[in-house]
C-alpha cells in the first residue's frame, strides 16, 4: 500500500457539490484530493442534468422541424435517430466531464479514482484499480450525492424496468413507455421519447403531474402534454410491474398498462450506505445525513453537502452548500445557504421554473397574498417566437411586497426565474422589480408584468 | 416668478422633524430673499428659517407648536396673483399625516430651507408608501427593501439596529429580531400619583442622543487610550496670558483645542473617518466641543481649529458655548466635525471615557486638572496634572497611533509656547 496521503481536505464523490468545494477549498489555499469511483462531474454531468438537456435539445429541434411550416418552410423526408441523439448527449456529458478534471489539474486538486470509505475521523481508505489508498486529511467533505429509488417489491433492472440512468444510455427509443412518478425526471424523459415518437404513459400517485410546482402550473403542464398525446393518469397507485405483454405489464388501482419499458422515476436515495458513517456515528434524518448550517455533520470536522445532505435534491443547492462547506473548512465565516430562494427547474416543453412558496401554500399562512399572473400570449417576445404557451405568476405578500413564490412555465423559463432569486437574496419587494426597467422585447417582460399585475398595475394585460 | 414652496429644512444630519417655534412673517407679508421667516426647533438647536425668493408668504401651512418631517411643504411664497391652488393641493391636510405623503424627493440636505419650486408647478409624486418613504429621509441607514417596509410596520427605528447581512446591511431578520425584542416604546406617561416613579417625555436632544450613541457604541469598535498630562507651564502661560489687557480670556479648553488641532495636523490618521470601503482622511481639523446643557448635551463645532490661533478660539468656541445654551445654533455648526473634545474638567472628573460620534475617528475626554504630588528629582513637590482618555475607532486606527497623537497633544500642552507659534 502506497504511503498516505496527507492533505488539508478530502472530499469523497465529485459532483457539482463535491467538485465546487473542492475547487472553492483550493483556491482558498487548502490541499485537496477528491475521490471519485466514475468520471468526476458526478450524476449531473455525466448521467443527470447535462446529457438530458443535451437529449431535450433533441427533442425541442425535432420538434421545431416538425412545426417548420407554422414558420413558412417546408421539409420533407425528416428523419430523426434517436442513437445519434443519446451519442450527441455522451459527447456533451464527455466534453463537460472533461472540464471538470481540468479545473482539478488547473487548481492542484489530486484526483483519487476508486471508492471512499471513512476509517477514522479524518481518514478515507480509497479502494481503487490499483489497490488501496490511504487520505489522511484534516477535514473530510462527503458529497456522494442520490441514486434512484424504486418502488418496493419492484426492481430496477435497467432493460425493462429502467430509472433515469438507463434512460439516459440507452440509444433505442422504446415503442412505449410508462413513466412511474411525474415529477422533473419523470416529465423530461416523457418529453424526450414522446417527441420521438414513443407512445408515453405518465403516472403520478399524487392527484397532479409536477405536484410540488403551483396548481396552475401543473394544470396547464398537463394539457400541453396531453394535447402532444401523452397520456396522463393522476392519483394512480402502481401496485406491481411484471413482465409480459410488448415487454411489461404495469398493475395499477386503474387498471392494467401494457409497454415495451417502464421508466422508474419515483425519486432519489441519498447514497449514504458503504461509508463508514454508521462506525462513526454520523447521525441521519429521514436517510440523509444531518448537517448544521455550515454544513457539518454530528462529527465535527467531517461535513456532507448535496444530495446526501437532503432536499432539495438540486446540483445548484449542492454547488451553493459545496461552497458553504468549502468556506468554513478554510476558516472562512460564509452566509449559509437560503434554502428559501434555491430556484427550481424542469426542462421539458414548456419550461418549468418556481421558487419559493406556491399559491395554495401561501394562502395557508396568516398573512394576505396578492398574486399576478401573465400569460406568454401577451408578450410579444413570446408571440415572435411561436411560444406562448405559459405564464409567470407572482405571488407576494400584500403588506410588504415581500416575493413569497415566483412560477413560470413557458419558454425560457428557467433563465426568466432568476431576477426574481437576485430579487429575494436582496430583500427586494415587489416595487424593486418594478422599478427594474426590463428590455423591450424580451421573455423577461412578463416577469415585470406578472410583478406589476401583482401590485394591480399591469399594463399590458 | 414662480411659486416657491417653503419646506420644512433639514438642518442637521439626524433631523427627521422639526417644530415651528414661531412665523416671523405673516401671511400677506412680503418677503424677500435672507429674511428671516420663522424659527423652527430641531432636535439639538433652535433655528432662524431663511427665505429664498421673493414674493408674499401667501400660505401658512404648520402652526406655532406643530411638528412637521424635513421636507414637508410648511408655507408658500408667491406673486400675489399667482395660483398657487396646485400647490397646496399636493400638500398634506394636517401635519399628522404629512410622513405619510412626504414627497420622496424631499430635500435630503438643505442648507436652504426654502426650496423654488420646480416650474411648472407639478401635483407632488403619487404618494409612496410609507416605509419606503420615510427610509429614504433618513438617509443613510443601510437596510434591505424589505426590512425597511417591515420596520415600517412594526415601528422598529432602522437606526437603532445593527445589520446582519453583508457589510453590515440589515435585514429582514434583524428587524424582526428587534420587533420582537424591544416592542416600540409605548408613549411617556405623566407622574401619577402614588406611583413611585415619573416618565419624563424625551426632549427632542435626548431622544438624538438616545438614538445616536448607541449606533456608535455598539458598532464603533473603541479602544481607549489614556495620558496624564503636566499643565504646570500649561496653567501659568494661560494665566500669563489673562493678564494681558485687551485679550480675550482663554481657558484650559482652548489650550486643548489649540493643542488638538494642531496634533491632528500632525497626525492626519487620526482626524479621519471610517467610510465602510475606505477610510476618509480629513485635510482640516473641524472640532466638536461638547457643551453640557440641562436636557443633554450639544457639541458645536469650530471650523477650521488649526488655522486659529489661541485668541479665535477662545472667542469663537464661547461665542459657539454660549448659543448652543440659548439653542440659536446654525445649521452649519451642528455637523460636520472631524475630531471631538469632551471636557468634563470642571465637574472635578478624574478621567472618564467618551462615546465617538460617528463618522468622526475619536474623541478626546478631558478630565480635571488637579494639584498631586508629584516626582520631582528625588524629592516630592506638588504639580498640575491633568488626565486625557482618546477614544478611538480601531477601525480606522490603531492604539499606537492614537497613542502618538496623544504623545503630540501632551508635548504642545507641556511646553505650551508650541501652541502660539
Amino acid at each position: 500500500m502506497p504511503d498516505a496521503l496527507k492533505v488539508d481536505l478530502a472530499i469523497v464523490g465529485t459532483g457539482p457539490g463535491g467538485y465546487v468545494a473542492a475547487i472553492r477549498a483550493a483556491q482558498l489555499g487548502l490541499t485537496v484530493a477528491a475521490v471519485e469511483d466514475d468520471r468526476p462531474g458526478g450524476v449531473c454531468l455525466n448521467w443527470g442534468c447535462i446529457p438530458t438537456k443535451a437529449l431535450l435539445r433533441n427533442a425541442e429541434v425535432l420538434s421545431l422541424v416538425n412545426h417548420a411550416s407554422d414558420f413558412g418552410i417546408h421539409v420533407s423526408g425528416v428523419e430523426a435517430d434517436y442513437a445519434e441523439a443519446v451519442r450527441r448527449s455522451r459527447r456533451v456529458a464527455d466534453r463537460m466531464a472533461k472540464g471538470v478534471e481540468f479545473l482539478f489539474r488547473k487548481n492542484r486538486i489530486t484526483l483519487v479514482p476508486g471508492r471512499g470509505t471513512l476509517t477514522s475521523r479524518g481518514t478515507v481508505e480509497v479502494a481503487g484499480q490499483d489497490g488501496l489508498q490511504t487520505i489522511e486529511a484534516r477535514a473530510v467533505l462527503l458529497a456522494t450525492g442520490s441514486e434512484p429509488k424504486s418502488l418496493p417489491g419492484i426492481a430496477i433492472d435497467e432493460r425493462r424496468v429502467i430509472s433515469s440512468n438507463g434512460a439516459v444510455r440507452q440509444e433505442r427509443a422504446p415503442r412505449s413507455l410508462v413513466v412511474i412518478g411525474a415529477g422533473a425526471v419523470g416529465v423530461e424523459f416523457a418529453d424526450v421519447y414522446a417527441a420521438y415518437g414513443t407512445r408515453v404513459t405518465l403516472l403520478e400517485v399524487l392527484p397532479r403531474v409536477v405536484p410540488i410546482e403551483d396548481e396552475e402550473v401543473s394544470a396547464l403542464l398537463a394539457r400541453v402534454f396531453s394535447s402532444r398525446g401523452i397520456e396522463i393518469k393522476t392519483g394512480a397507485r402502481v401496485a406491481g410491474v411484471r413482465p409480459g405483454g410488448a415487454g411489461v405489464i404495469v398493475e395499477t388501482d386503474g387498471g392494467k398498462l401494457e409497454a415495451e419499458q417502464v421508466l422508474m422515476a419515483v425519486g432519489r436515495a441519498a447514497k449514504v450506505r458503504g461509508l463508514g458513517l454508521e462506525a462513526l456515528g454520523v447521525a441521519l434524518d429521514r436517510g440523509f445525513v444531518k448537517v448544521s448550517p455550515l454544513m457539518e455533520t454530528s462529527v465535527t470536522g467531517l461535513y456532507a453537502i448535496g444530495d446526501m445532505a437532503g432536499p432539495p435534491l438540486l446540483a445548484h443547492k449542492a454547488m451553493a452548500e459545496g461552497v458553504v462547506a468549502a468556506e468554513a473548512i478554510a476558516g472562512r465565516t460564509p452566509r449559509p445557504v437560503d434554502y428559501t430562494s434555491v430556484p427550481s427547474c424542469t426542462y421539458c416543453r414548456p419550461q418549468i421554473a418556481s421558487l419559493g412558496l406556491t399559491e395554495a401554500k401561501a394562502r395557508e399562512g396568516k398573512r394576505e397574498v396578492s398574486v399576478g399572473k401573465f400569460p406568454f400570449t401577451a408578450s410579444g417576445k413570446a408571440v415572435a417566437l411561436g411560444e406562448t404557451e405559459g405564464f409567470v405568476k407572482v405571488v407576494a405578500d400584500t403588506a410588504t411586497g415581500e416575493i413569497l413564490g415566483v412560477h413560470i412555465v413557458g419558454p425560457e423559463a428557467t433563465e426568466i426565474i432568476h431576477e426574481f432569486a437576485v430579487g429575494r437574496t436582496l430583500e427586494g419587494t415587489l416595487e424593486e422589480i418594478v422599478h427594474t426597467i426590463h428590455a423591450h422585447p424580451t421573455l423577461s417582460e412578463a416577469a415585470l408584468e406578472a410583478t406589476l399585475a401583482a401590485l394591480g398595475q399591469a399594463i399590458h394585460i | 416668478m414662480a411659486v416657491s414652496r417653503v419646506v420644512m429644512p433639514k438642518l442637521s444630519e439626524a433631523m427627521e422633524t422639526g417644530k415651528l417655534i414661531k412665523w416671523l412673517k405673516g401671511e400677506g407679508d412680503r418677503v424677500n430673499g435672507g429674511d428671516i421667516l420663522a424659527e423652527v426647533e430641531t432636535d439639538k438647536a433652535d433655528v432662524e428659517m431663511e427665505a429664498f425668493g421673493a414674493g408674499v408668504l401667501r400660505k401658512v401651512l404648520l402652526q406655532p407648536g406643530e411638528q412637521a418631517p424635513v421636507g414637508t411643504l410648511i408655507a408658500v411664497i408667491a406673486e400675489p396673483d399667482e395660483d398657487i391652488s396646485a400647490v397646496l393641493a399636493a400638500a398634506p391636510s394636517t401635519p399628522a399625516t404629512a410622513a405619510a405623503v412626504l414627497p420622496r424627493s424631499a430635500p435630503a440636505v438643505a442648507p436652504r430651507p426654502v426650496a423654488p419650486a420646480p416650474r411648472p408647478v407639478a401635483p407632488a409624486p403619487a404618494p409612496q408608501p410609507v416605509a419606503a418613504v420615510a427610509a429614504a429621509s433618513r438617509g443613510r441607514v443601510k437596510a434591505s427593501p424589505l426590512a425597511k417596509k417591515i420596520a415600517a410596520q412594526s415601528g422598529v427605528d432602522l437606526r437603532l439596529i445593527q445589520g446582519s447581512g453583508p457589510g453590515g446591511r440589515i435585514v429582514r431578520r434583524d428587524v424582526e429580531a428587534a420587533a420582537t425584542a424591544a416592542p416600540a416604546a409605548a408613549p411617556a406617561r405623566a407622574a401619577t400619583p402614588g406611583v413611585g416613579y415619573e416618565d419624563r417625555p424625551l426632549t427632542p436632544m435626548r431622544a438624538i442622543i438616545a438614538r445616536q450613541m448607541p449606533l456608535s457604541k455598539a458598532p464603533v469598535p473603541h479602544f481607549y487610550v489614556t495620558s496624564e498630562i503636566a499643565m504646570d507651564r500649561a496653567w501659568d502661560l494661560r494665566e500669563a496670558l489673562n493678564a494681558l489687557e485687551g485679550q480675550p480670556k482663554i481657558s484650559v479648553n482652548d489650550l486643548i483645542v489649540r493643542a488638538c488641532a494642531l496634533a491632528l495636523l500632525e497626525h492626519p490618521g487620526v482626524n479621519a473617518s471610517f467610510r465602510g470601503e475606505s477610510i476618509r482622511v480629513h485635510h482640516r481639523a473641524h472640532l466638536g466641543i461638547a457643551v453640557a446643557l440641562d436636557e443633554g448635551l450639544i457639541t458645536p463645532v469650530l471650523r477650521d481649529a488649526d488655522g486659529k490661533s489661541l485668541a479665535q478660539i477662545a472667542v469663537e468656541s464661547r461665542e459657539l458655548a454660549e448659543r448652543a445654551r440659548h439653542r440659536k445654533l446654525r445649521a452649519t455648526e451642528l455637523s460636520g466635525a472631524t475630531f471631538s473634545i469632551s471636557n468634563l474638567g470642571m465637574l472635578d472628573v478624574d478621567e472618564f471615557s467618551a462615546i465617538i460620534n460617528p463618522p468622526e475617528g475619536a474623541i478626546l475626554a478631558v478630565g480635571s486638572v488637579r494639584r498631586i504630588p508629584v516626582v520631582v528629582g528625588d524629592g516630592l513637590g506638588v504639580g498640575r496634572r491633568m488626565r486625557v482618555t482618546l477614544s478611538c475607532d480601531h477601525r480606522v486606527m490603531d492604539g499606537a497611533m492614537g497613542a502618538r497623537f496623544l504623545q503630540s497633544v501632551k508635548r504642545l500642552l507641556e511646553e505650551p509656547l508650541r501652541l502660539l507659534v
